[in-house]
Formats: C-alpha cells, structure tokens, sequence
C-alpha cells in the first residue's frame, strides 16, 4: 500500500515534522494557507525562496521545501532584500512573526516598505514573544497580561497595517487564522503584486499568550476570533488598532500601484548608460 | 441531499463528497478540525497517539461535503481528504 501522504507534503521536509509548535498554536495553519495559496498561484516553485527570521514563526523556513533561508534575529527583510536584488528572477517571500519583523526587524520593516522592494511579508502577529517565554512585544495590547508585564502591558503596541501602510507599502491585509480562505486569498493576492505586500495573519500562542489572557487552548482563540473578527475591506488602516479583547478588524486595507525599487533602478541605468546598455 | 420535487437534471448532479484521512500521529489534537467543521463530521476519539495526544475519528462520513476547511484549519498538516462523488439520492 501506498504510504500516506498528505497532499501538502511536497511542499514540507516531511523528515522534520511533526514540527516544534505548540498544540494549538496558529503558526501552522497560516502556513498551510501560504502552500494552498501558492500551489494555486501558478508560480515557478523553482524561483521561489522563503526567508525566516528568527522565533516560533522563524523555523517557517526550516519547514518548507523549497528554497528557504533561515536569518538571523530581525533581519529577514535585510537578507530577502540582498537575495532580490542579486537575483531579481526570485518571488521572495519573508515569513517571520510580530517580534522579529516589527521590533528588533523594525527598521528593515519600514524601509523596505518604503523603497518599495518587491516581497510579500507574511506576519504572524501572536502579541508576544512566543519563544522566549511569552515576554511583551511590540504589538502587545496595552492591559494584556504577559511574563513581563505582570500588572498589564503598559506600552501602546503597533499597528502593524497602518505602519506598512504609512511606510508605503502597495498591499496591506489582515486575517485571523480562522479565516482560512480569505487569508488564502489575499497570499495569493500579495503574491501577485509587483511591490511590497503584507498579510498579516493574528494567530493563537496558547502556550504563553493565551492562557494569561484566559484563552487556554488555541480553540478558546479561535472561538474568539469568530465573535470579534469583523471584516471592512477598504477600512484605513489607523483605525484597525486591536485592543485587548475587542473587536479585530480584518480584510484587505491597501491595494494601490506604484514603481518599485526595481523599476527605479531599471529606469535609472537606462538613462546613465544611453545606448550603451548596462 | 433530500428534495421535495425532483430536479429535472437529478441524473447529471452529483454532490463532492470528502473520504477524510488522518494522519494520526501528526495530531497534536488541537480540536479545531472537530470544532468548525460545518458537518459535524469529525469527532475526538478516545484513542492516543504516541505523543499522547487524542486524534479525531470519522463520526459521519457521509456527511461530508469535501468543503477542505480541516485540512485548510489543521496546524499540523495531518488531515486531508480524497474527493469523491455520489449521486443525488431523491427521498
Ligand atoms: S510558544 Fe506560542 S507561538 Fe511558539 S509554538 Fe508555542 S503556541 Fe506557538
Ligand atoms: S472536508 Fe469539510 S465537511 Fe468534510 S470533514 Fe472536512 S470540514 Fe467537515
Ligand atoms: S486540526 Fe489537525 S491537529 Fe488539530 S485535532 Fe484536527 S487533525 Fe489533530
């Protein structure tokens, strides 16, 4: 008899799972949204590459059989970024969490968003650092109780879609896990777009988030998401804060045109080199 | 699927029908397959994996539409299913 596979494991070192996640934990299933999106999408698998940082969401590479490239702490988009430009044939991909690409990344965030390099980031945003033992991270609601902040989060967290989006980045959504079709959908739109895309994916980390704000499994997460998630496509992003236990607004915020970092360059040599061609 | 009258194309249709398989000891039984499948297919079984986790069962097959939502929600790429087709059966 044929030993049975699943029909995502060519896509997955099968050899490595089952994988180091929690019970629960929602990095998985936006990592299955990210194959069934890209198994739709029609891409050369060959010109794809997945860089992780570093994280629960960082061992994303380490997972994926094609060709990946795990980082070190915050600089997914700064290696992603040398990786385009020496191959610009490559679709690049960054899967990396909260933690990684918005504080000690942030800056690469930013930047690359604003030169408009051509990437989809994927962000697993689980308001913590999930790794380390579930310490506050820079999207951390205030009032949530973590490791660190025992009396509460103290901090305003980041907005993850209106700082993409201010930073200039040409595609902005946002999904909870449970939204598995929707979310599937806009990786593929993301994947699509010539420029810097988001998808950021709200996912459960039952293990050290959840449980201190009394969601003990990854279902009581899911289940909450079901109640609060409210989908407004089109809604600007300075309004999709997501405050401890309030609603979490959802859909695709952003999608504009604008010339890439490439385009500029393209243009750019033309025009020094006239007709003599770089 | 029951109608009251019988559709004139009855003989052409057919309903996707999901034949759900788990990969048991991949299952770090979550739950969330068993808790949104909007058939109520799925159930969790009394048995253990060998991490010691209980994985779901097939409670009832038939009633499965082969929609893909828990091989989409599943973390741990450890349930799928394999499309089939039945006919519309005219009670
Ligand atoms: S610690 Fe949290 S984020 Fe990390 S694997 Fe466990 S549940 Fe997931
Ligand atoms: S394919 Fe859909 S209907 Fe069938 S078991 Fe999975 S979730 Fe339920
Ligand atoms: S969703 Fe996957 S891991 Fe969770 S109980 Fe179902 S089969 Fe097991």
């Amino acid at each position: 008899m044929e030993p049975e596979r699943h029909p995502m494991d060519d896509l997955l070192r099968e050899d490595r799972l089952p994988h180091i996640w929690c019970s629960g934990c929602g990095i998985g299933t936006a990592v299955t949204c990210f194959i069934s999106a890209l198994l739709k999408s029609g891409l050369d698998l060959d010109k794809v590459a997945v860089v992780s940082g570093i994280g629960c969401t960082g061992r994303v590479a380490g997972y994926i059989k094609l060709d990946s490239f795990h980082t070190t702490h915050g600089r997914a988009i700064a290696f992603a970024t040398g990786l385009k430009l020496a191959n610009p044939e490559l679709k690049v991909v960054i899967f990396s969490g909260d933690g990684d690409l918005i504080a000690i990344g942030g800056n690469h965030f930013i930047h690359a968003a604003r030169r408009n390099i051509d990437m989809t980031v994927i962000c697993v945003n689980n308001f913590n650092y999930g790794m380390t033992g579930g310490q506050v991270g820079p999207t951390t609601p205030v009032g949530a109780r973590t490791t660190t902040s025992p009396y509460g989060c103290f901090e305003h967290p980041f907005n993850i879609p209106y700082l993409a989006a201010a930073s200039g980045a040409v595609y902005v959504a946002r999904w909870t896990m449970l939204h598995v079709r929707r979310l599937e959908r806009s990786i593929g739109e993301a994947l699509a777009k010539r420029g810097f895309s988001l998808v950021e994916v709200i996912a459960p980390c039952p293990t050290n988030y959840g449980r201190r704000q009394r969601r003990r499994t990854g279902l009581d997460s899911l289940k909450y998401y079901h109640q609060k998630g409210v989908i407004k496509h089109g809604a600007n992003p300075r309004d999709v804060d997501i405050d401890l236990d309030g609603e979490i607004i959802e859909g695709v915020f952003v999608d504009i045109e604008k010339p890439t970092f490439s385009d500029f360059c393209q243009e750019g040599l033309s025009r020094a080199m006239g007709n003599r061609g770089p | 699927m029951r109608y009251w009258r019988k559709p004139l194309d009855i003989e052409g249709l057919k309903i996707p029908r999901g034949n759900i398989q788990i990969l048991k000891e991949r299952c770090k039984g979550c739950g969330f397959c068993v808790e949104f499948c909007p058939q109520h297919v799925l159930e969790v079984s009394e048995e253990f994996n060998s991490k010691g986790y209980h994985p779901p069962y097939v409670k009832d097959g038939d009633g499965c539409v082969s929609c893909g939502l828990c091989e989409m929600l599943c973390p741990e790429f450890a349930i799928y299913r394999l499309e089939e087709e039945r006919e519309v059966q005219v009670l």
